[in-house]
């Protein structure tokens, strides 16, 4: 563990991760507005201007615009903060969707002969269609909601978890310690749960990071489209879906979440390659020989 | 002048290492057409000194004092240019695994022209033409086959040679050995030595020969260095040092060294066999698309039987499908054909369910101690998964398991700590706890000692001789050492190709063998002539060790 945090990489994607994770929790604190609301006397300012917003019961109040506003009116800059909600739990729910869907998968294909080639053949099905078309096909087909969106994007994902943790069971169930517990009358669930996965950690680890980092793109470009999350909820993808129509004359709409959007995905990454060199001792070993 | 004189040579270990010096303050020389052996066991820094030698330590372990002279050209001064030429042109390694030390895409005959081109051979009729030479000085049956063919198409005998034949073609003054015949079965490791030292005489070379196995030092040595720790603790001649030992650490070796000749046991068990079995096949089919399908036999009526409190020893080289034998026996696969009697119960054809209140009944060690614990778990969690899957409480299992580590010669703190923590020594005590942990009455030991050191060998061979005897268990030893085998069995069946080409008592077998190819195992054993092993032999009659 002390090895993990030495890591430059997993230092400054943690931190950053845990700057914005703390911008998504304290957003009513930090001087923000209700996202929803808006206020026809203070359209398309720029950021910094101070102006008026109207409150839910119809009040006026004086508001300084940091990020600008949007041709509504509204105030980009807690439309961004409360945006950052969305997007850290599309990102990490869809890794935990993934991750728990591919693993049990790929320890029953790697595990359970005989269910390898059903399997795997269905994940080479899914793997087929690009991720970004299965993820529209799915939210149209259902109501467009969180965790519709969720699933959308988690199942495009599920098959290269699986695949991953197939070759790790198909080495790790040749180890001699997995014979001997075969020898010593454990039943193949408790090897599989017991024996199996907690040696697949590492790499799966270093795999959700990869996951989360592209949900996170993956919600925003739906949103983006205008296929993801109802429009009335703010996340990044929207907020830049409306600012690009003015995108000329008031760039701030689109910069703003634009630049959200990609030190998340950078922090993510990053913190997901510190991982790999520490977590996953063959690929360190092939960084840096002996 | 020396062909090669180490003079004081230190190396520096990083810090955090377990030691501060990977080699401390050695002093050597090999003189021309000398063979000199650098004995030690794993860790001992004798590779680290063919590294030095050659300039090829890496960044991290540095030369910090001494000197290298290789025919009296300082080597740890020269320039690295200077080192690439005197490599291959003066001085040759030859490694333990060939097949990482070829080039994979490559097929031999153009590694060695490639060599020959860069040392200023330009006229392809002529690189040919010592390439052929070459390969007929390393005896080398159909060279132009040999030559077209990849590594992998080869057997490690074959690399073996093609790897001399490298060494040797461009004459150099040195050639360093290191662990060459280690991976390779006992009768390709007789040809290679004979190999080497019939190219050392004729070259008038100087080797440098790095090996664990003293056998191999009493069958190539002329003079021998032992290293202990990064230390030489003593140098002399064979003869010398072999029969006369004056250090305490080398005595201590050589007597760990298992003798050839049987160790007589007084009574052999009697009583219905605890496992047998009766035309035992193991075939594999490899099933392709387009062609015929290929059969491989790993195992063909293969009829044991094994008593408690006796050892049967399954003897062969690799690939004569003695641990195929013993996965059927643990039932980890299913064999082909014939049966295996359990105690009177047919095992060989149990489903998975079946199986399972018969597995507590025969157990398994393994040769790697490093992958035979999971290293994720401690030593309680591996010791007590057995008996809690058959019922026992987990204070029970856990005051079961203390009482194991206890047998096993380890300390009850052993618990709570994490298999990286032990030695390669330590860990197969733990799996030989945690087989006993289900008390089985039949232990399979596969090449359990292969992988240690000789000191640690011939503990771990103590113990299963004590465990043995202490818990009346019929034991399975899977080895390819006659020398181990020797020791501990009482029957012994020697395995070629599958089939068990002669099977009766360890004296009769190893003493008078019969079939022709246990004849050929026995004297290609290395140091045959040198009477070995008094005190193993002692310490391994009932009475007097433990």
């Amino acid at each position: 563990m002390a090895r993990v945090f030495a890591n430059w990489s997993v230092r400054i994607g943690a931190s950053a991760l845990v700057f914005l994770l703390f911008l998504a929790i304290a957003a009513p604190y930090l001087g923000t507005v209700d996202p929803t609301l808006f206020d026809a006397g203070s359209r398309d300012l720029t950021p910094g201007q101070a102006g008026e917003i109207t409150t839910l019961e119809g009040d006026t109040v004086k508001h300084v615009f940091l990020m600008g506003s949007d041709s509504f009116g509204r105030d980009i800059y807690s439309r961004v903060l409360y945006g950052t909600r969305v997007s850290l739990i599309v990102g990490l729910a869809c890794a935990a969707v993934a991750l728990a869907v591919g693993i049990v998968c790929g320890l029953l294909a790697g595990y359970v002969r005989w269910l390898d080639g059903p399997l795997m053949r269905l994940m080479d099905g899914i793997m087929a269609i690009p991720a970004i078309l299965i993820a529209i096909a799915l939210v149209a087909l259902w109501r467009a909601s969180l965790p519709t969106v969720i699933f959308a994007i988690a199942i495009p994902e599920i098959p290269r978890v699986t695949r991953l943790v197939r070759s790790l069971v198909l080495t790790l169930r040749e180890e001699p310690y997995v014979e001997a517990a075969v020898s010593l009358g454990t039943p193949p669930l408790k090897i599989m749960f017991g024996h199996i996965l907690p040696n697949t950690i590492a790499p799966l680890i270093v795999q959700g990071t990869y996951i989360v980092g592209f949900a996170i793109l993956i919600e925003a470009i739906l949103s983006f489209l205008g296929v993801g999350l109802p429009p009335d909820v703010p996340t990044w993808g929207n907020i830049m879906a409306e600012g690009r129509v003015q995108f000329v004359a008031y760039p701030h709409n689109v910069f703003f979440p634009g630049i959200f959007l990609a030190a998340t995905v950078l922090a993510v990454n990053i913190l997901g390659d510190g991982l790999r060199d520490t977590l996953d001792p063959k690929l360190a070993k092939r960084v840096e020989p002996e | 002048m020396s062909a090669l004189e180490v003079r004081g040579l230190t190396v520096a270990l990083p810090r955090g290492a377990d030691r501060a010096q990977a080699v401390s303050d050695v002093s050597f020389q090999v003189e021309k057409r000398e063979i000199v052996c650098l004995v030690g066991e794993s860790g001992s820094g004798k590779s680290v000194i063919a590294q030095a030698i050659m300039g090829l330590l890496p960044a991290a372990l540095p030369v910090s004092r001494g000197q290298v002279f290789l025919e009296g050209e300082e080597l740890t001064a020269a320039a690295p240019a200077r080192l690439r030429e005197l490599r291959g042109a003066r001085m040759a390694m030859i490694f333990q695994e060939p097949m990482t030390a070829l080039n994979p895409v490559m097929t031999c005959g153009a590694q060695l022209d490639e060599l020959l081109l860069f040392h200023g051979r330009t006229s392809p009729a002529e690189r040919r033409k010592k390439i052929l030479q070459l390969l007929g000085e390393v005896a080398l049956g159909d060279p132009e086959r040999m030559l077209a063919s990849y590594p992998h198409q080869l057997s490690g005998g074959q690399r073996q040679r093609i790897m001399i034949a490298m060494a040797l073609a461009l004459e150099p003054a040195l050639l360093i050995a290191d662990e060459p015949t280690t991976a390779l079965d006992v009768t390709t490791q007789s040809q290679i030595l004979k190999l080497i030292i019939e190219v050392q005489k004729r070259h008038g070379m100087a080797v440098l020969f790095i090996t664990h196995d003293f056998g191999v030092v009493a069958e190539i040595a002329d003079r021998v260095a032992v290293l202990r720790l990064g230390e030489l603790v003593e140098s002399g001649r064979r003869e010398e040092v072999l029969s006369h030992p004056r250090h305490d650490y080398t005595r201590m070796l050589i007597a760990s060294v298992p003798s050839l000749k049987p160790a007589q046991r007084a009574t052999l068990p009697a009583g219905p066999a605890a496992l047998e079995t009766k035309k035992l096949s193991k075939t594999y089919t490899e099933r392709r698309w387009l062609g015929p399908r290929r059969e491989v036999h790993a195992a063909r009526d293969v009829t044991l039987a094994v008593r408690r409190g006796e050892t049967l020893g399954i003897v062969g080289e690799s690939g004569s499908g003695k641990s195929t034998l013993a996965r059927c026996l643990a039932r980890l696969i299913e064999p082909s054909e014939g049966d295996i009697f359990l105690g009177g119960t047919n095992i060989a054809r149990s489903k998975p369910a079946a199986l399972r209140p018969l597995r507590s009944r025969i157990q398994i060690v393994f040769q790697d101690p490093y992958r035979s614990l999971n290293p994720r778990r401690t030593v309680a969690q591996a010791l007590i998964e057995g008996p809690v899957n058959y019922g026992l409480s987990r204070e029970q299992a856990l005051e079961r398991a203390g009482r194991l580590l206890a047998l096993v010669g380890l300390e009850g703190s052993s618990l709570e700590r994490y298999p990286h923590q032990f030695s390669g020594g330590q860990r197969q005590r733990i799996c030989i706890a945690r087989a006993l942990a289900v008390e089985p009455e039949v232990l399979i030991a596969d090449e359990a000692v292969s992988a240690l050191d000789v000191s640690v060998q011939a503990q771990v061979l103590r113990l299963l001789e004590d465990i043995r005897r202490k818990l009346e268990l019929a034991m399975v030893f899977i080895t390819h050492d006659l020398r181990v085998a020797a020791q501990v069995c009482d029957t012994v069946a020697v395995m070629h190709r599958g089939r068990v080409v002669e099977y009766g008592s360890a004296a009769e077998v190893l003493v008078h063998p019969r079939d022709e190819y246990t004849q050929a195992l026995l004297a290609a054993a290395p140091g045959r002539d040198f009477g070995f092993g008094s005190a193993a032999q002692e310490a391994a009659r009932p009475g007097s060790g433990a």
